[in-house]
């Protein structure tokens, strides 16, 4: 008997990877906090521009040129709306969040950051988003400040306060942690870091997927994330900076498409945000993330939060209340990420063992290893959901879990 | 490899649950430590060569199984032994370990050894496997650290 398919399962029918069988079981993938998977829209969106559409942008006259210049500016756009920006040329394309901060790390940092500065990061930190500003610190004399956490993976708020000072030149902050799913209280943190004076970097990388966002109401002066962990390709990031910041900056990379006039003696650059998109940029990848982002609007980012929301409830009950396992990571206020150990075993052959079941998941550090070490583990488990997994699919994680502590027992 | 037993049999998860030959050696003449950046393995081998013997071999360090349990079968089984033969073994072990030689079907001197066989089917794990193994080849050619990112499966290339 066929009966009406739930919303859940319609959704779910939007992405043939779902169907996939691993270690001849179906895949139950929870690996969305490394790389999210395709919508078919997404995926009919890059052959229809690659059948199409395709040209170079920004330099010829002709249908396609003119065609996929204006489907570029329109995902463009899109980007903009998907984080209430004020102005499309606040948006600029990237390869993703790991080059937009380098990308403020030099058009912003070597300019305006010296001897003796200092740079606020956090202990929850991706190493996105230490080692630029380490390479910064390193070449201009300037120091490394950590905001520190508790056993809970939250930032301790008095300690930030009182890092600053009249040498503070910079914030850069995770809004939400890889590892341990902790979303921070970015808009009050940026609100104290502007009584400074002190511009503010957001890593928005795990928040984006998850949650709205508002860059006039969260008023931090740049926000980075990625493509991929959204619905969409590699390849392709967004830099969001505010336009009185980003004119101030100097280009990251020289080239074409970011200049006004070139002789031998002088570049004058182009205007915001062409100065920061050197070369020809990833157009099909900018295109299908505009179309991603159609997608996530379509199902409903309100949806989505509150969707994922259940799931990491149901998990976090389901890990709990077994015996000999822990979850790091335990914060008020957290994304859909679970990160945990097991007694007496390694993450990594706890990833080997849940693999055997289909089953995807992180294992290792994460690339947050003062994170691990902060919390004394050399690494952890990590599951992490998206707005197409089930309970199910949580319920085959912990009889995995199960599975794993049997063998090892 | 979808049977897991296959990969951890009783007595790579008896040599993990206790490890022989843990523990550092007091004024030993051979050190290396070994690094598995992808997922944190990290080793500290320790040993005591007179002439072409090694006399005594230790390891300690945080890893998963599959690199604890090769460590301690890779120390019982080079304790006494030349070093030219723990040379042959190491290769012979990398040799199964990366599939390019099949114990079942050529002579080898790998014994025990052979119960890792199956991580040549999980590629991410091969280099759990080898990391003792590079560590051991450090040791004796008196390389002080190693880490399986620059060296990949091989012992052999760009040294």
């Amino acid at each position: 008997m066929n009966s009406v398919p739930t919303h859940i399962e319609r959704i779910r029918a939007d992405f043939p990877i779902l169907k996939l069988q691993v270690s001849g079981k179906p895949l139950v993938y929870l690996d969305n906090a490394a790389s999210s998977q395709m919508p078919q829209p997404v995926i009919d969106r890059i052959v229809r521009y690659q059948s199409a559409e395709h040209a170079n942008i920004h330099r010829a006259v002709h249908y396609l040129s003119e065609l996929a210049t204006r489907e570029y500016e329109a995902a463009r756009i899109k980007v903009q709306h998907f984080l209430n920006a004020k102005e499309s040329r606040e948006i600029i394309f990237t390869r993703g969040t790991t080059e937009a901060i380098n990308l403020v790390m030099h058009g912003y940092g070597r300019a305006l950051i010296g001897h003796g500065d200092e740079i606020i990061i956090s202990a929850l930190e991706h190493h996105a988003n230490i080692v630029p500003w380490q390479m910064l610190a390193q070449e201009k004399g300037a120091v490394l400040r950590v905001i520190p956490m508790n056993d809970a993976g939250e930032l301790l708020i008095d300690e930030f306060e009182a890092l600053f000072n009249a040498k503070t030149k910079f914030l850069a902050l995770t809004h939400v942690s890889n590892a341990l799913g902790t979303v921070n209280p970015v808009k009050e943190m940026t609100a104290f870091a502007h009584k400074y004076g002190v511009p503010v970097l957001l890593d928005g990388a795990q928040a984006a997927p998850h949650q709205s966002l508002d860059m006039q109401d969260m008023d931090c002066d740049f926000y980075a994330f990625s493509g991929h962990k959204l619905c969409g390709p590699t390849g392709i990031g967004v830099l969001y900076g505010k336009a009185k910041m980003l004119e101030k900056m100097q280009p990251f990379m020289g080239g074409g498409d970011m200049i006004l006039s070139v002789t031998f003696e002088k570049t004058e650059y182009n205007v915001i945000p062409y100065k920061f998109e050197a070369g020809t940029p990833p157009i099909m990848a900018a295109i299908a993330l505009g179309a991603a982002i159609d997608y996530l609007n379509g199902i409903g980012i309100a949806h989505i939060e509150a969707y994922e929301k259940t799931l990491l409830d149901y998990a976090t009950e389901k890990v709990a209340a077994l015996n000999g396992v822990r979850i790091l990571g335990t914060a008020k206020k957290k994304a859909a990420v679970l990160s945990f150990e097991i007694k007496g075993v390694h993450p990594h052959d706890v990833g080997t063992i849940l693999n055997a079941e289909g089953i995807a998941i992180r294992t290792g550090h994460h690339c947050a290893q003062p994170v691990m070490k902060r919390l004394n583990v050399p690494a952890t488990a990590r599951a992490s959901f998206a707005f197409y997994n089930t309970k199910d699919e949580i319920d085959k994680l912990v009889d995995g879990i199960r599975k794993v502590q049997e063998m090892f027992s | 490899m979808s049977d897991m037993r296959q990969l951890y049999q009783e007595v790579i998860l008896d040599h993990n649950r206790k490890p022989r030959n843990y523990g550092a050696i007091l004024g030993a003449n051979r050190h290396a430590e070994g690094h598995n950046p992808l997922c944190g393995d990290h080793l500290k081998l320790s040993m005591n060569v007179q002439g072409d013997k090694i006399e005594t071999i230790a390891f300690e360090g945080d890893s998963c199984a599959i690199c604890k349990a090769s460590a301690s079968m890779m120390t019982g089984a080079v304790k006494g032994k030349s070093v030219s033969d723990a040379d042959m073994l190491v290769e012979e072990f990398r040799g199964m370990a990366t599939g390019t030689l099949d114990p079942e079907h050529q002579e080898t001197h790998l014994g025990k050894l052979k119960v890792f066989s199956g991580v040549k089917d999980l590629p991410s794990r091969v280099k759990c496997a080898i990391l003792p193994w590079h560590t051991l080849h450090a040791a004796l050619h008196s390389e002080f650290s190693v880490t399986t990112e620059d060296q990949a499966d091989s012992f052999s290339g760009g040294e």
